[in-house]
């Protein structure tokens, strides 16, 4: 019961009393600062991702490969903090498809190796390859490829034929065309795309480096336009701020939503839970990279971030003002306490992710069927992820927030009021 | 994009340009049903003895006399149209979700979920995209892929959470549609067929192909066939010197891999349905459905409605069924897990053959290694995974209604009701109230359904009965969501299999118990009929 259904919804006027109004203004004022900010660090993020590719295709090479690989782990960490602003906005939530997606079939990007599906799959773009075919037949039209351009990338091939694995754009697309497939299942390594892949002449391996490298260019400034429009709706006057802002009790709402489901159902659930359940070393987020364990923790990063009211910058300096910690603290000190103790235990339990991850054992290796650490350790962070979730339901609760019904109040002179 | 063809026929004229391949079936016409005597006479000795059914799949608290008398009150035929009614934009309740204007707009989480419960749906999600693979293979929890098989993941055809549609020409597969195939049994009768259903008519499963077609298969094995489809157009002139075009459908069954289909072999085209809304109408209370269901015509209104019923194999006794064209399934774990074994071939707790869907006539099907292992109970997906795709597939939110308020929606909706549309697509229902913190417990839900079978007439029919329906029997589909078929697929081709490119075109389609309904549609004043389509688009 902790959604925002309708602009239209009357919301019950549940909270308590005026004594907060105030204050709930200057929240979400917080709030919409540090989403301005992790959006423009973002931002600056891709531009140096932008940068790095830019040189890495001006003069291929080992250490412009690599330049462009850490510029984009770089970007990352901004961005991923920035993913508990979904959910509760819709702005957020329309675009974010386009930056974020995954997984994807990589076949119909660039060439792909070992048992991976052929074309007799049901999705038959999955061994497209669109960087080997300047042309292809898309749903029984000819589609002209010719040129990779950031339009190609958004209107025509992303989720192509309806398929969401067809994902063409974004983070991910970005670091299959810098790393590669991984082939080492649950074994060391990550993708070793060779640099030669975008060498020109007669060094070029794989074939098609003039288009891989025309792809990757298309889909880095793709990322960039979009999260300059990010940015945008942030700013003062942007639309994400000014419908966060609109009414007190929804932007305080959204904001423990993007909580509760970027903890609970997102990242323990579908990222985590799901991939030991399967046990499969590709269902990780950022599995060419294998930078996974710094999605999670990043994730939960932000989370704090929102409730304490403080983030820190790429450089160092911090967006702080009236936090949600304030605002809990002064009617149910207990209940603050609780929450930010639940907050750092499960950044500190997916820190110990991060920690070993960066100590060689990494997500895709904690994935194996029958590793008992490795299960462990991704356990204990979704532990935290759902301890911390429950305490935002009391969070919800006290602020009076829980009782929003999209048919409004029991009333008996309204029949069709007691539906719920 | 759209298939043409090249001579333009009357559809009275049972010719087809279309030229027959060696070893392919020819769909149609297809062979009148056949009826045994005593069966019929069974069937409508019967036809009122439903009212023992019960929901036996929900943790039902019954109503008080408060709650029937507020729900009889809330669904009661509205007197007053001149505006938008309380609450009519909500059509899944409390479950609804804001209406994206993206290809996303069926996927999102009902909105009433618990952070609890949006867990088990993104998980079910991940199961629902979830590629499978061919056993044996090291991720044990996601192989047993087929032999035979017509997607490798639920999502493949259930693009987006929306309806599938035919190929778009020969270059196209069928990814989101299939064929399913089913012999006469003369012979059968109450007394051998187990677990006879009154009015079921006796078929069996095609000795060679089983119950449905797949197009695909695993390495070293035959695909069973390839959906072959071309359309003829016929031209109907509706009134204000309007015309509109609809394309009917010729289908084969091409590239035959295991010999001539049966020579009595019964075909039925389907395309995969939209998925938002299911838990919702699996639990409308059973009775709040046979309450509409005339199978006599008692009151003359020319509509018939009778009520699918089939053995539950989970419950072990005879269902409503819900779900499925005909309604085939009584609930949405039995519609999934019939799904997981014919679809994509993996075996379930309810649908245990490793083999999926090969029968004994494909020995290399069934010799074919499974993917069922001991931490899956022996299955290739166990029960953990087959209810989290079930409860993912109860919980995709309906999208809020737009534009309610619109002057040229309240008169399309108006026509609606005069129309007579109603009759079979009613509009509201509270659903039962549920134990625990059930997503679906106690709504008020706006579906556009009766849930019931009609005799949809000789154009729409598909001569291949199932269960309780006829040859010409459809369910009446829910008509929440689908103005947004073209946001959320790209395309607006609706009915069972696609044929209707427009809504318009669907309604024209309507024969038999709805002839009545159409012909008004055909013949009221263009600016009605604007209205009626931009009312549709609305849901």
């Amino acid at each position: 019961m902790l959604r925002t259904i309708l602009t239209t919804t009357i919301l019950a006027t549940a909270i308590a009393g005026t004594a907060h109004a105030q204050s709930a203004t200057e929240v979400l004022d917080t709030y919409a600062d540090i989403a301005e900010a992790s959006y423009a660090d973002s931002l600056t993020g891709a531009e140096m991702l932008k940068d790095a590719v830019t040189a890495l295709i001006a003069a291929p090479s080992a250490n412009t490969l690599q330049a462009a690989r850490a510029a984009w782990l770089e970007a990352r960490v901004p961005y991923q903090q920035t993913e508990v602003f979904r959910f509760g906005n819709p702005i957020v939530d329309d675009w974010e498809g386009k930056v974020n997606a995954w997984p994807l079939d990589e076949g119909l990007i660039d060439y792909v190796e070992g048992a991976y599906a052929g074309p007799t799959d049901a999705n038959q773009l999955a061994a497209l390859n669109v960087i080997a075919n300047p042309s292809f037949t898309l749903s029984g039209t000819t589609i002209d490829a010719t040129e990779i351009t950031p339009e190609f990338l958004e209107s025509i091939l992303h989720e192509a034929d309806g398929i969401e694995a067809n994902v063409a754009t974004g983070y991910h697309a970005i670091e299959f065309l810098l790393w590669g497939q991984d082939l080492n299942g649950h074994g060391d390594g990550a993708g070793n795309r060779p640099w030669t892949d975008y060498a020109q002449g007669e060094n070029c391996t794989h074939g098609n480096c003039d288009r891989r490298s025309e792809y990757l260019a298309a889909a880095t400034d793709l990322l960039v336009s979009d999260l300059e429009w990010m940015v945008a709706q942030w700013t003062d006057g942007g639309a994400a701020r000014a419908t966060l802002t609109e009414d007190e009790e929804a932007g305080l709402l959204a904001m423990l939503t993007g909580m509760g489901s970027l903890s609970y159902g997102e990242t323990a659930g579908e990222r985590m839970r799901l991939g030991l359940m399967l046990n499969d070393p590709e269902e990780e987020h950022s599995c060419f990279a294998d930078n996974t364990h710094n999605d999670h923790f990043y994730n939960g990063v932000g989370v704090q971030s929102v409730y304490l009211g403080s983030y820190t910058r790429t450089d160092g300096t911090t967006v702080s003002g009236p936090s949600l910690s304030d605002m809990v603290g002064k009617t149910e000190p207990a209940l603050d306490f609780e929450m930010r103790a639940r907050l750092a235990e499960a950044v500190l339990a997916l820190g110990e992710i991060k920690t070993a991850a960066e100590a060689g054992f990494a997500y895709d290796e904690m994935l194996a069927r029958g590793n008992a650490g490795g299960e462990a350790l991704i356990m204990r962070g979704v532990d935290g992820l759902i301890a911390q979730t429950r305490s935002i339901e009391r969070v919800v609760s006290v602020l009076g927030l829980g009782g929003i019904e999209i048919e409004g109040s029991d009333s008996l002179d309204n029949p069709s009021a007691v539906f719920q | 994009m759209i298939p043409t063809v090249a001579t333009r026929l009357l559809a009275a004229s049972p010719s087809r340009s279309v030229a027959m391949k060696r070893n392919c079936h020819k769909l149609l016409p297809l062979i009148v049903i056949l009826a045994v005597p005593g069966l019929v006479s069974a069937q409508q000795a019967s036809e009122t003895s439903w009212a023992g059914l019960k929901d036996v799949h929900l943790d039902v608290i019954p109503r008080t006399e408060d709650e029937r008398a507020r729900v009889a009150a809330v669904t009661a035929r509205p007197k007053d149209f001149s505006g938008p009614w309380a609450f009519e934009q909500n059509a899944g309740g409390a479950q609804t979700v804001r209406a994206r204007d993206t290809s996303d707009a069926f996927s999102q989480p009902a909105s009433n979920l618990t952070f609890d419960q949006e867990l088990d749906f993104k998980v079910g999600n991940g199961m629902f995209r979830r590629i499978w693979v061919s056993a044996p293979a090291s991720t044990i929890a996601s192989d047993g892929l087929g032999p035979l098989y017509n997607a490798r993941s639920c999502q493949r055809c259930h693009l987006k959470d929306g309806r599938g549609h035919p190929p778009e020409g020969p270059e196209d597969s069928a990814v989101s549609m299939f064929l399913r195939v089913s012999i006469p049994a003369p012979d059968a009768d109450a007394e051998t067929i187990e677990k006879y259903i009154v009015g079921t008519h006796p078929i069996a499963a095609e000795p060679t192909y089983g119950t449905q077609l797949q197009d695909f298969s695993l390495p070293g094995l035959r695909p069973e066939y390839r959906l072959g489809v071309e359309y003829t157009e016929t031209e109907i002139t509706l009134s204000g010197n309007q015309v509109a075009t609809l394309r009917t459908p010729d289908y084969t069954a091409a590239d035959l891999g295991y010999g001539p289909l049966d020579a009595q072999a019964m075909l039925s085209p389907r395309v995969a349905p939209q998925m938002i809304g299911m838990g919702l109408l699996e639990a409308i209370p059973v009775q709040d459905i046979l309450v509409w269901s005339d199978p006599e015509d008692a009151d003359h209104d020319g509509i018939s409605g009778r009520p699918q019923v089939v053995w539950s194999d989970v419950h072990d006794r005879p269902m409503l069924g819900r779900f499925g064209h005909k309604a085939g399934n009584p609930t949405v774990l039995e519609q999934t897990a019939s799904a997981f074994a014919g679809d994509i071939g993996i075996s379930n707790p309810i649908h245990t053959a490793g083999s999926g869907e090969c029968t004994d006539a494909q020995t290399d099907c069934t010799a074919a290694l499974h993917g069922g292992d001991a931490e899956q109970g022996g299955y290739e997906i166990g029960q953990t995974g087959l209810d989290l795709v079930t409860f993912y597939s109860r919980t995709l939110g309906v999208p809020a209604r737009r534009t309610v308020d619109d002057a040229q929606v309240l008169r399309g909706r108006k026509v609606f009701f005069d129309a007579g549309c109603v009759s079979c697509h009613r509009p509201t229902y509270v659903t039962h109230r549920l134990e625990g913190d059930n997503p679906a417990s106690f709504q008020l839900i706006w579906p556009y359904t009766d849930m019931l079978l009609h005799d949809m007439g000789p154009g729409l029919a598909d001569n291949r009965p199932e269960g309780r329906a006829n040859g010409q029997e459809w369910r009446t589909p829910p008509l929440w969501g689908i103005g947004m078929t073209e946001t959320v697929s790209g395309h607006s081709y609706f009915l069972h299999d696609g044929r209707a490119r427009s809504l318009l075109e669907a309604v024209l389609w309507h024969g038999g118990e709805a002839q009545g309904v159409r012909d008004a549609v055909v013949d009221m004043p263009p600016e009605d009929r604007d209205a009626l389509i931009r009312y549709l688009e609305s849901l």
